[in-house]
Order: structure tokens, then sequence, then C-alpha cells
């Protein structure tokens, strides 16, 4: 089997799995407990198989002609442009497919348990299957239709999770907030993809970029407005100011959907479409550079914020959009293979960390608040383990796998020179508030007096407590729509513990893959890809890295240590500083008050034009001029014709006379 | 004989029989005054058919002839209903049509 076979089976697993447990839902009583899960999971094995056949079949070929595009058939064809359903298989969507349908499986794995209790267990996993497969699509289009029917699967895909207990008012309005953010990015993304088609007649990767330089001057005003479209759809789905504010509230789905799609699957779709686009980000630096900033200003606001926040989730989430933004300034400064590393490791331990927190949550009954959290350690040592490993890794702690990911970026950032090493301290001041954050909640959730629902686990038991809603504290049912008791099992399943081993490992070692001046695995492999870049060659020497590297690595531990002091040593310092800072607290907790922002600067004028326009324009105008004047108009004439109709028969006979004789009378004058 | 006086008798007679439409409310006379509207009309067809020496206007006038006595039947049967019917016979009485 050739290297483009795998890919479509790639593609075909979860399509097939999709279908099969949605249509296997219509059997008459459903499908047996658990076997959705086990079917999804299957097809996602089965995905990653085919990855790593695709990734043999690649690495077996001469290293110019690991670019393969297979087409299907043809969408559309007019002249001498048409459009195919073509994947492009080479090692850039290869590497995101392993990475993708590989942590997928363990998340698949880590549902089964899960969300076993759950009523719309059938449903969760068939449009798990959709996201994988939509993701995936994204991933192997190899132009910017299919690119853009993968986007948009992947925006309802994640609608469709986010809102997945739909009785719960607050999913279902985080969902449709999610989805109309990432409609905004669509509309970049089509946009962009008009522009490049009017300039270059061509809608495919290779006929794109292959005139990228022949079509396009330097800086050329069309492509730079196309990269900011690109960038306005990658940063609607990456989460990067201003479009972030969908990825906390996205929170309201269930905890492994957090850890899938966002934190390492389809929120790092935005990095894949800089680094997939980078011909002309190449051909556009500014558009690069307004990148490069934002990504830096998205990871220091995002980290800021990750301090306040007490919600266990939406800490984590932020150190999502945190974390993503290393990832825009790596491939913004043309450090791709440094982005697809990060992206790699960051997909391991970030999802590792949300398991790590669904296991904390259903031990708590539910409940996100770190506020009532504390001392889990001895009540549950396997989450501890993985959580720890999980926040070492995203504080860099020296030899994990965020280690040497992260900081090869700030090193290739600061390698440009210029005013780019501003970016880059900027991204330590991150490095350090991430390792403050990351240590924050491991002291917080697992240090400290045990509270009474760790106590009670060391006991055996499960805390319970009534179903609610953990945003707003509302009663719930457990029935359908709404999250189940029965889902509150800790970590004593073993497909929970089967996936969040392998990721803990991961976390920790993934990152000797790619270790300066020993391996290069990673870019190695990535190379064929992004040989025709122009920056190749300036990437930091070995020595420049490792000095990079310790420099990332003792600000890591400096940020540990001062969580230590501040959770562990002296507690309640914090609290002290809260209250001293309080103004500041409150800008934190509420997030920079973008969505008050947003609130204020389009919800408000929107909402009062709407306002205006039904009193004013549809009440006045519409309704009682435009159709008021019509019945009016009628009305009168009808008046005038009923008056006619006396229903006398003489007055009838007289108008007729009359009108024949005027008729007659008309016709002698005009004759004569 | 000039058609004129023909013209004139028939244009005379057809405004007898419109002023009496237009007056008259019982419909026994109306129907006899349309009589005479057509028999005017007839009058000129038959005086135009002599002057142009043609058979034309002359077979109109017997159709004329046929279909008022069809439109007489029609009247003086709805004369007969309103009758039975106890109803006025007075055309100005016979207003429900009014808009």
């Amino acid at each position: 089997m050739s290297a483009t076979s795998y890919g479509w089976l790639i593609l075909a697993f979860p399509l097939a799995g999709t279908l099969l447990i949605g249509f296997g839902w219509l059997r008459p009583g459903g499908l047996p407990a658990r076997l959705p899960g086990w079917i999804a999971s299957g097809a996602i094995l089965g995905a990653f198989l085919s990855s790593i056949g695709a990734l043999i079949k690649l690495e077996d070929r001469p290293e110019d002609a690991r670019s393969l595009v297979d087409s299907a058939w043809t969408y559309a064809s007019t002249g001498d442009f048409k459009v195919d359903l073509a994947i492009l298989v080479d090692p850039l969507s290869v590497f995101m497919c392993l990475v993708v349908s590989g942590v997928s499986f363990l998340i698949h794995v880590y549902s089964v348990a899960y969300m076993g209790g759950d009523r719309g267990y059938t449903r969760y996993f068939a449009y798990l299957n959709y996201f994988v497969f939509s993701m995936l699509l994204l991933v192997l289009a190899a132009n910017f239709v299919l690119l853009i029917v993968g986007w948009a699967f992947v925006g309802a895909a994640s609608y469709l999770l986010i809102s997945y207990w739909y009785r719960r008012e607050t999913a279902t309005s985080a969902g449709i907030k999610a989805f109309v953010i990432n409609v905004i990015g669509d509309v970049g993304l089509v946009v962009a993809a008009f522009l490049v088609f009017d300039k270059t007649g061509a809608l495919d990767y290779a006929g794109v970029f292959g005139q990228a330089d022949s079509a396009f001057g330097h800086n050329d005003g069309t492509l730079v407005a196309a990269c900011l479209l690109i960038l306005v759809g990658a940063f609607a789905k990456s989460a990067q100011l201003p479009l972030h504010t969908w990825l906390p509230d996205a929170m309201e789905g269930p905890t492994p959907v957090s850890a899938l799609i966002h934190a390492a699957t389809m929120v790092t779709a935005g990095v894949y479409l800089i680094a997939r686009m980078h011909p002309l980000f190449e051909q556009a630096p500014t558009a690069a550079d307004v990148s490069a900033i934002i990504g830096t200003a998205t990871l220091v606001f995002a980290a800021t914020v990750a301090l306040a926040v007490t919600d266990l989730k939406r800490t984590i989430a932020y150190s999502t959009i945190s974390q993503i933004g290393y990832m825009v300034l790596g491939v913004s400064v043309f450090a791709y293979a440094s982005g697809m590393f990060h992206l790699m490791t960051h997909a391991f331990f970030k999802a590792l960390l949300f398991m790590g927190a669904g296991s904390v949550i259903s031990a708590m009954g539910g409940i996100q608040d770190m506020d009532r959290m504390g001392g889990f350690r001895k009540a549950m040592p396997f989450t501890f383990a993985a959580f720890l490993c999980g926040a070492l890794a995203l504080a860099a702690f020296p030899f994990t796998s965020g280690f040497f990911s992260k900081d090869e970026i700030l090193a290739f950032t600061l390698e440009r020179g210029g005013w780019y090493v501003a970016l880059a301290i900027a991204g330590y001041v991150g490095a350090a508030l991430t390792a403050f954050y990351a240590f924050r909640m491991v002291f917080r959730v697992f240090w400290g007096p045990p509270v009474q629902e760790a106590r009670e686990l060391e006991q055996g038991h499960l805390a319970h407590h009534p179903p609610a809603n953990p945003a707003t504290g509302e009663a719930e049912d457990s029935d359908v729509g709404f999250p189940a008791e029965e889902h509150h099992i800790a970590e004593r399943e073993w497909p929970m513990r089967a996936a969040m081993g392998p990721l803990a490992v991961l976390a920790l070692l993934a990152g000797f893959a790619q270790v300066p001046g020993v391996t290069d695995a990673i870019e190695k492999f990535l190379e064929p890809t992004f040989a025709d870049s122009h920056f190749h060659e300036s990437a930091p020497s070995d020595s420049s890295e490792w000095v990079g590297l310790v420099i990332g690595g003792l600000i890591s531990i400096g940020g540990i240590a001062a969580a230590y002091f501040a959770y562990v040593r002296r507690r309640g310092v914090t609290l002290q500083l809260r209250d001293r800072f309080g103004r500041v607290h409150a800008f934190l907790v509420n997030k920079w008050y973008f969505d008050e922002l947003f609130e204020a600067v389009f919800v408000r004028p929107v909402a009062t034009a709407g306002g205006f326009g039904r009193a004013v324009i549809e009440t006045r105008f519409v309704q009682d001029f435009l159709v008021g004047g019509a019945v009016g108009i009628v009305r009168v004439g009808t008046g005038i014709a009923r008056s006619i109709q006396t229903g006398y028969l003489r007055a009838y006979a007289l108008l007729l006379l009359f009108g024949v004789a005027l008729l007659a009378l008309y016709f002698l004058l005009a004759s004569s | 004989m000039d058609v004129v006086w023909f013209l004139v008798l028939s244009a005379f007679i057809f405004v007898i029989g419109a002023a009496g439409v237009l007056t008259r409310r019982n419909p026994l006379v109306v129907l006899l005054c349309l009589e005479l509207m057509l028999n005017a009309g007839n009058l000129a067809l038959v005086a135009f058919a002599r002057m142009h020496g043609g058979h034309a206007g002359q077979v109109f006038a017997l159709i004329v002839m046929v279909i008022a006595a069809c439109e007489v039947v029609i009247g003086l049967g709805i004369i007969v209903a309103m009758y039975r019917n106890r109803l006025p016979i007075d055309v100005d009485e016979m207003s429900e049509l009014r808009g």
C-alpha cells in the first residue's frame, strides 16, 4: 500500500466509526453498554495505526519526494481550473495525524470509563469520532476548499460537544459563543482563499505555493491582507487575542472533550494552518510579525489570568491559550519545527492535565472550584503522579518535554535579534508565570489539609453532592442532557489509568526527541515540508540553544519555588496580596474585562441598533408607513368602487348609457 | 327615401326606450322599454342594409329579434317568480347587490 492509501484509511476509520455508532443507535434497544465507546476507540486506533503506516511508507521514499497528493474525484472543473477531493500526505500532515489520532485514542479510552454512566453515551462517541474525522480531514486536505470544509466541520463538532449537556443553559450558550467566533474565523479563511485564488488562479497548495514568489511581490498588499485574514481564521480556532473568549467558556463540555478538542487537537489547528501556509507568510513578513506580536501578547495575557482564576478547568484553559501563544510565536518567527514540536508536547501534557483534572473533579462530586479542594495527594496517588508529570512539563522543568520544546521557540526568537528580543523576553516572563500557575494548581489541589471529599476517598467512599451546575450552582437531575451522577468514579476504572499512564510517560520523556546537539528527530522528519523556507539556515546554534535552555530551566525552577513558597510554606500570603492589590486581582479574575469589552463594543451597540430598528424602522416605517399605506390606498379605492355599487338597476343602466355615449362621442371626435 | 329619416326615427325610439328604462320602476314597463331600444337598433340595421343593398343587416335584425324573444321570456319568468314570492314589483326595491 502506498502512503496515500494509508492517508485515505486515516480518514475512513473515524468516519466509519461515527456512522456505525450513529446508525447503530437506531437499532431497537440501542447498542449494548460501553460498546459505542470501544467501537469509537477502535476506529481511532485504526486511524493511528494507518498514520504509522503512512509514516513508514513516507520514510522509505527519498527526501525530495515525500509530498504526495492523491485525488479521489473532481469537485468542480472549469477550463484549466479544477478542485479535487484530494489529500496531501507529507511529513507535516503525517506528523499532525500521528499527534491527533494518538492523543485522541487515549482520550477515547479515558472517555469509555469517564462517561460510563452518562445517558448520552452513544451520542457522545458519535460526536467524538466525527470530530476526529473532521480534524484529520482538515490536516490532510490538499487544497483550500477541502481545508475550509474540514475547518467548518471541526467548528461544528466543537459546538456539538461543548453543548453536549444540552439542558444546561450555560453549556448551550457557551456552544453558541464558540460557534459564532469560529464562524468569524471561517469567513476570514474563505475570503483569504478568495484573495489567493484571485491572484494565483489556483486553490491547491502545490499550485498556490509554487507561485507564491512569482505572483506576489515581497510584502505585496493583497498577500498581506490574505495572510491577515488567514490569521483571523487561525486565531479564532486557536483562541488567540482577541478571539479567545470562547475557549474558557468551552469548559462547559465534558472534561475529556476539553482534553481532546480544547487542549490537544482542535485549538492547535491555527498553528498548523500558519505552518502549512509558510510560503505565503515568508513572502509577507508583516503579517508574520503581526502574528508573532499577537501570539506573545496572548501568552502573557492568558498566563496572568491563569494566576487568578479559581475554577480548575478554566485555569487549564487559560494555560492552553497561553501555550498556543508560544506555538503561534514559534511558527510566526519561522521556527516551524520548534512550533510543531511544542504542539506535540503540549498535546501530551495538556491532555494529561485535563484528564487529571477530570479525575479530581469526579472525586469532588462535580465541584470545579480550587478553593474547595486540597490534600488529594494520599487519596488519589495515581492522579497525583500523573498530574505532577503534566505540571512539570507545563512548567518546563528541566528535561521534561515542555522544557525542550518551549525554550527552543524562545531561543529561535532571540536568534532573530532586533525587536524580536522583546518578544523573547516577554516569552520568558510568561514562562515564569506558567511555572507559577502550574504549581499553584498542584499545591492547591494536592497539598494542604485534606478536604472532606479527600478524607472520604481515603476511606474508600466517593463524595456525593446533589447534581448542580458547577458554574451557577443551579440544581439539576441526572437524566439525559445533564451529567450522570454515576460518572463520578475518580481514578478507579482501569481505562482512565491506561490513558493517563502513557501520556505521563510521554509528557516527561517526549522532549528527548529533539535535544539540541544530541537528537533532532522532529526537525529532520519535518524538513522536507519546510525545505523551501528562507529561514532554513538561520536556526540558532546548539550552544545558544543551550544557553536558552539554561535560562528557561532556571526561570521554571524559580517559578515553582515561588509557588511552593506562596501556597505551601506561607499559606495565606496570596490572600494578603489579594487584599493589598484588590483591583489588580479583580482585573485578572474578570479576565481583563474582555467579555465586558465585547459586550460594550459589539453586543450592546448591535442590541441598541436592533431595538431602534424594531421600534422605529419596523413599527413606524415598515408596519405603519409601507404596509399601512398600501392598506389605506386599497381601502380608499374600494370605498369609491363600493359607492358605485348602489344595487339600483336604473343607476347601473344610467352609467352604462353614459359610458357608451362617452365612448361613441370619443370615436366620433377622433374620426372627424 | 333618404336613410337619414330612418336613422332619426331610430334614434327617437332608442331615446324613448332609454328614458323609459331609466325612469320607470315597474319591471314590466322596463322590459317593454328595452324592447323599444332593441327595435330601434333593428330599424337602423335594416335601414343601413337597404342603403348598402346587402343582406347582412337584415339577418342581424332577425337574430336580434330572436335574442329579444329569449330575453323577454327570461325577464317575464323573473317577474312571475317575484310575484309568486310576494316580492314588491319594483326595481328599486330589488337592491340587495349594493356593495
